[in-house]
């Protein structure tokens, strides 16, 4: 690995990204964004809907190039998929074809890992999600919760030193959600992943955060950075009647909601 | 009055216990799958029967439609004294195996393509409008082509049957590799997928639905590409006997040959839904099934 261990995990220095619209227009998702996440860091994007906050994720995975400005992960510029970094998908991405053990195992698979090694690693990240009793059902049997942990056991699998996660409990009902957060925090202590957590729910951000990054309406740059002392272990179930957590969460919101105006108008704006 | 912490769950009527809406529900089910059987075997039997009548009471001329008890007599004919042209088992297994030939050639040749463009932009740039041109060429017309390039034997069939397949089965299989999912691929790629891992283990699957929906059509398809190949050219085969029978104004003879095919192309059509069911098991199965 790259020998420079004090480097931050992921940094993003003046990076902007441009797309062709499918009519062949220029379109800035990103400006001069400016990020850094420390190792070891739980980092959440929030932003109004459609400002460009997934761009920021494809960027560190390498499936998406910056049109300027640099990327780097673990203190080198980001050439190509990096085996290093886990990705926790919106939609669901398990394969449907595919039985719960064998979505778990596709990963040390895919990398070469030997089968039966695999597969006793599969077994063991199942138990971890507490599914061990559904291994070999296929996806479509399983409820929208279940799904999503098997998601993050697929994902962990890998040992991820990075792992990004685009709005992955935003189809989840609210209950399911503070349980989904409760696991992810759970496998998180123990990995000690860099966390890049992409939502636009305020209150998951700052529950599961040590930092959190507000974006502009598009093009997205960043508007401002909040640390969040909230001590850890945090029980999330209950954060959200803590005095502290009401206070930030208030003084985020007031300075996040002029964007979601913005946005919402530019939106209304493009539509008529 | 506004007691708003409790309020009792509602009581249900009598009659309404899980017990008895099952047991009515599979009754239902019962009286269903008695009556669209029912109604399936009464349009034959109609049908059939309608058509026997109208021969019998002169309302149709036998010479052009036959009866269905002529065709019977001439099946029983084929199957126990043969053909006049030989055994019925030997044309039959002639067509068929230019039609299994042609099948299987022709799904596979159109799998691979299909993948192989729509994997690659470029070459499908470069390729669709050739394939656009010569999709346009209605195939039976190759049929002459063909025997006058491989003579009256299989090959001239097989090739007749290929093209039929390919282009159905090539279409679909390019279809179904371009809509597979890009967040089931980006996953795969993320989690260490490379290269033929990823054309294997998503592409593949993704699009397996697709080309099981076009290898249902093609094999009626290569059906047809070898029976007008004998139409054209042949001396063995089911097109040869309906040619045949056409010469010698057999009209009986003709509809035989077509209800072998029928049974054949039937057949054939259950073991390949047999044959998807056991693949796609990963599949959501219908809430209720009704057979």
């Amino acid at each position: 690995m790259t020998p420079d261990t004090n480097s931050p995990a992921i940094e993003l220095i003046n990076v902007s990204r441009r797309f062709l619209t499918p009519d062949g227009k220029s379109m800035t998702a990103l400006r001069d964004f400016n990020m850094s996440v420390a190792r070891g860091e739980f980092v959440a994007v929030v932003g109004p809907t459609g400002c460009g906050k997934s761009t920021t994720l494809n960027l560190v995975t390498g499936l998406a190039k910056p049109s300027a400005g640099e990327v780097r992960v673990m203190g080198a510029p980001v050439d190509g998929i990096d085996p290093r970094i886990g990705f926790v998908f919106q939609t669901d991405a398990l394969f449907p074809w595919r039985s719960v053990i064998d979505n778990v195992v596709a990963g040390p698979l895919f990398r070469g890992m030997e089968p039966e090694p695999a597969y006793a690693a599969a077994r063991d990240w199942l138990a971890r999600v507490n599914l061990s009793m559904h291994a070999t059902k296929y996806p479509h049997q399983l409820s929208g919760g279940m799904r999503k942990r098997v998601s993050l056991a697929q994902t962990f699998i890998n040992e991820p030193q990075i792992l990004l996660m685009d709005e992955p409990f935003s189809a989840l009902d609210v209950q399911t959600r503070v349980l989904m957060h409760e696991e992810l925090l759970k496998l998180w202590s123990q990995s000690k992943a860099s966390v890049v957590f992409v939502t636009h729910d305020l209150e998951e951000a700052i529950a599961l955060a040590d930092k959190v990054y507000v974006l502009t309406s598009g093009p997205a740059t960043v508007k401002s950075v909040y640390t969040i002392d909230i001590p850890r272990p945090r029980i999330v179930s209950e954060i959200r009647y803590d005095q502290a957590f009401i206070d930030i969460s208030r003084t985020i919101w007031e300075d996040l909601r002029d964007e979601v105006l913005r946005g919402a108008a530019r939106d209304e704006a493009k539509v008529s | 009055m506004t007691n708003t912490t409790t309020s009792s769950a509602p009581v249900f009527q009598p009659g309404t216990s899980d017990a008895e809406i099952e047991a009515a529900a599979a009754l239902a089910a019962r009286r269903r799958y008695f009556t669209v059987y029912f109604w399936r075997y009464f349009i034959l039997v109609v049908f059939l029967g309608g058509w026997e009548l109208a021969v019998r009471f002169k309302l149709i001329d036998p010479f052009f439609f036959a009866s269905p008890w002529a065709i019977v007599l001439r099946l029983q004919e084929w199957v126990i004294e043969g053909t006049s042209e030989g055994p019925l088992w030997f044309h039959l297994w002639v067509t068929m195996e230019e039609s299994l030939l042609g099948f299987f050639s022709g799904s596979i040749a159109g799998i691979i393509a299909g993948i192989a463009l729509g994997r690659n932009r470029m070459l499908a740039d470069v390729f669709s409008i050739y394939i656009k041109v010569i999709n346009s060429v209605p195939r039976v017309v190759l049929a002459p082509i063909f025997i006058m390039i491989f003579g009256l034997g299989l090959t001239s069939k097989v090739a007749l049957s290929f093209v039929m397949v390919f282009f159905v089965v090539f279409s679909n299989a390019f279809q179904g590799v371009v809509e597979a999912d890009r967040n089931l691929l980006a996953n795969a790629q993320i989690l260490g997928a490379k290269g033929w891992q990823l054309t294997r283990s998503v592409v593949i699957p993704s699009a397996m639905s697709w080309i099981f929906a076009s290898l249902h059509v093609s094999f009626g398809f290569a059906i047809v590409g070898a029976i007008v190949g004998e139409f054209v050219g042949a001396r063995y085969g089911i097109g040869l006997l309906i040619n045949v029978a056409k010469g010698s104004f057999d009209a009986a003879g003709m509809y035989a040959a077509i209800v072998i095919i029928m049974v054949v192309a039937l057949a054939a059509e259950y073991a390949m839904t047999h044959v998807e069911n056991k693949l796609a098991k990963w599949r959501p199965a219908p809430l209720q099934e009704l057979h």
